[in-house]
């Protein structure tokens, strides 16, 4: 781990991490996640905070097999851009899927997972990871 | 605008250098630079150091004043530039626009990464701080997975084999061989390339520059030092330009053209009054083959989805439409990550001193080098010029 471990780090971002918490443009229409003051494609400030929809579809996808330190020994685990409907882009782990049976354009839907530990003695740290949809 | 000059250039071989520290790697490759140069190095006025990840990798920061005292410099202004990948490239921006400004006449840039203290864990993990760590390093990606996001996306939207991409190592190890500053002094073929494993699905390991361990160095000048210290020949910076890009490859709507990459050339070449077609040497930014690929589509050497045909035809040789990576690229050559910027402009002065034995390009005149950060987060691009 090259990171300081944080407490109030991990606090700060949970509702952005569990409920998919982004910003809708009213300048240029763009959805980003996470939420945040500025549109990075058009500059306008102010953008609103919306939950995103928790559907979308793999863009494009690898499969992690030589992780960095916190995440040792869970390799190989699948890593995906996924569109959510209305066009916000996400990064985040598939899970319930076998790194062979993953496409792009597979359907895919958002469930609270558990990502990594800050070491031994620090806080588990959990988010949305997205599995296919039956 | 002040002209810049530069009159000397240093460096080290890019290995694993286990007998050497980081600061002893800066300051061989920097008293080389000035031994080159021909100066007094109490001429220096400013030392910037091309650096990414010593606070992670050796918990040392600071470089600054570190690097300036080890190489008997204390009393300089002396700092650290960071731009990820990019961090050698923005060193040497920094240093052109200290001298062009007319603030200083003479001035040292200094790249420099000691990757091989650390475990590979440990070093894949301060690679990916060159992306976004709430949301991006949080899933636990790694950098090479980020470009294979690319790679999949790539080769899923114009119909590209994976092998044509991977030609771009087979080439990078061909030029290298001639290189003694060089970590892979050997050719590869395309079947080893295919056949080494998977580091994230598509790339493999042949298909990624190595972690290694270097530092290389460049004196820049103004022309009223040059009156002070005249010599015949020497290479001019004509072009520096920076830019970025929405930081997040994800968040990008294409993610297989690079946008920073474009914004940074296009300014370059127009500041040099240069057309892509007078270029006689090129550097790229190939820390994977696809990342070479994209930059010859970016910078209107080829089609979009064609990149791969200038490598396979034999056009990156010297000889060739366009002679790239001609000392062996970072895939070849080696990317200790925040040197490599410098180590590319190191590259091209060789090329246009006529210094580059096997891999001479005759009469190279014009010469870019283009350093990434991050998945081309930051782009900085440089145009040199022989003149005498």
């Amino acid at each position: 781990m090259v990171w300081a471990r944080s407490v109030p780090r991990a606090w700060r971002e949970r509702l952005k991490r569990y409920r998919l918490v982004g910003g809708k443009c009213p300048a240029c229409g763009s959805l980003v996640y996470p939420h945040r003051l500025v549109c990075p494609y058009c500059g306008h400030e102010g953008l609103e905070e919306v939950e995103l929809p928790r559907r979308g579809k793999v863009i494009s996808y690898t499969v992690i097999r030589h992780p960095p330190s916190e995440f040792k020994g869970l390799e190989p685990y699948v890593i995906a851009v996924v569109e959510l409907e209305g066009g916000a882009r996400v990064l985040a782990q598939l899970t319930d899927v076998e790194p062979g049976e993953v496409e792009v354009g597979m359907e895919v839907e958002a469930v609270l997972r558990r990502y990594r530990e800050q070491g031994p003695d620090g806080v588990i740290e959990y988010g949305l990871k997205f599995r296919p949809v039956e | 605008m002040a002209r810049v000059f530069i009159i000397g250039a240093g460096a080290t071989r890019i290995g694993e250098h286990w007998d050497k520290s980081l600061r002893e790697l800066a300051t061989e490759a920097l008293l080389a630079a000035v031994r080159d140069a021909g100066v007094d190095k109490r001429d220096l006025e400013a030392v910037y150091v091309g650096n990414m990840s010593s606070g992670a990798l050796q918990g040392q920061e600071h470089l600054g004043s570190l690097i300036a005292t080890w190489a008997g410099l204390a009393g300089v202004a002396a700092f650290k530039v960071e731009a990820a990948c990019a961090s050698g490239g923005a060193a040497l921006h920094q240093a052109f626009l200290a001298v062009a400004s007319g603030c200083y006449d003479c001035v040292a840039v200094v790249g420099v990464e000691k990757m091989t203290d650390a475990l590979p864990h440990d070093v894949t993990a301060s690679l990916v701080t060159a992306e976004d760590q709430e949301y991006v390093a949080f899933t636990g990606a790694t950098f090479v997975g980020l470009n294979a996001l690319v790679y999949r996306a790539y080769m899923a939207k114009y119909g590209v084999e994976q092998e044509r991409v991977a030609e771009f190592a087979v080439h990078c190890h061909r030029m290298a061989v001639a290189n003694p500053y060089a970590q892979f002094r050997r050719e590869v073929s395309i079947e080893e390339v295919m056949s080494s494993p998977l580091i994230a699905d598509p790339i493999r390991l042949l298909e990624c520059a190595p972690v290694g361990d270097g530092a290389a160095a460049l004196v820049l000048c103004s022309e009223d030092y040059l009156r002070r210290n005249p010599r015949d020949e020497l290479v001019e910076i004509v072009g520096s330009a920076a830019a970025t890009d929405v930081f997040s490859v994800h968040e990008r709507r294409d993610m297989t053209t690079l946008a920073a990459s474009r914004r940074a050339a296009e300014a370059a070449l127009r500041q040099a009054r240069v057309e892509p077609r007078d270029v006689d040497v090129l550097e790229v930014h190939d820390a994977f083959t696809i990342l070479g690929v994209i930059t010859l589509e970016d910078l209107g050497y080829a089609g979009r989805g064609e990149g791969w045909r200038l490598v396979c035809e034999g056009e990156l040789e010297p000889g060739g439409r366009i002679p790239t990576n001609t000392m062996g690229g970072l895939k070849a050559r080696g990317h200790p990550v925040g040197a490599t910027g410098v180590y590319q402009a190191f590259d091209v002065v060789r090329q246009l001193r006529g210094e580059a034995g096997a891999n001479q390009v005759e009469g190279a005149e014009v010469g870019v080098a283009q350093n990434l950060g991050g998945v081309a987060g930051t782009a900085v691009v440089h145009v040199f010029r022989r003149v005498r």
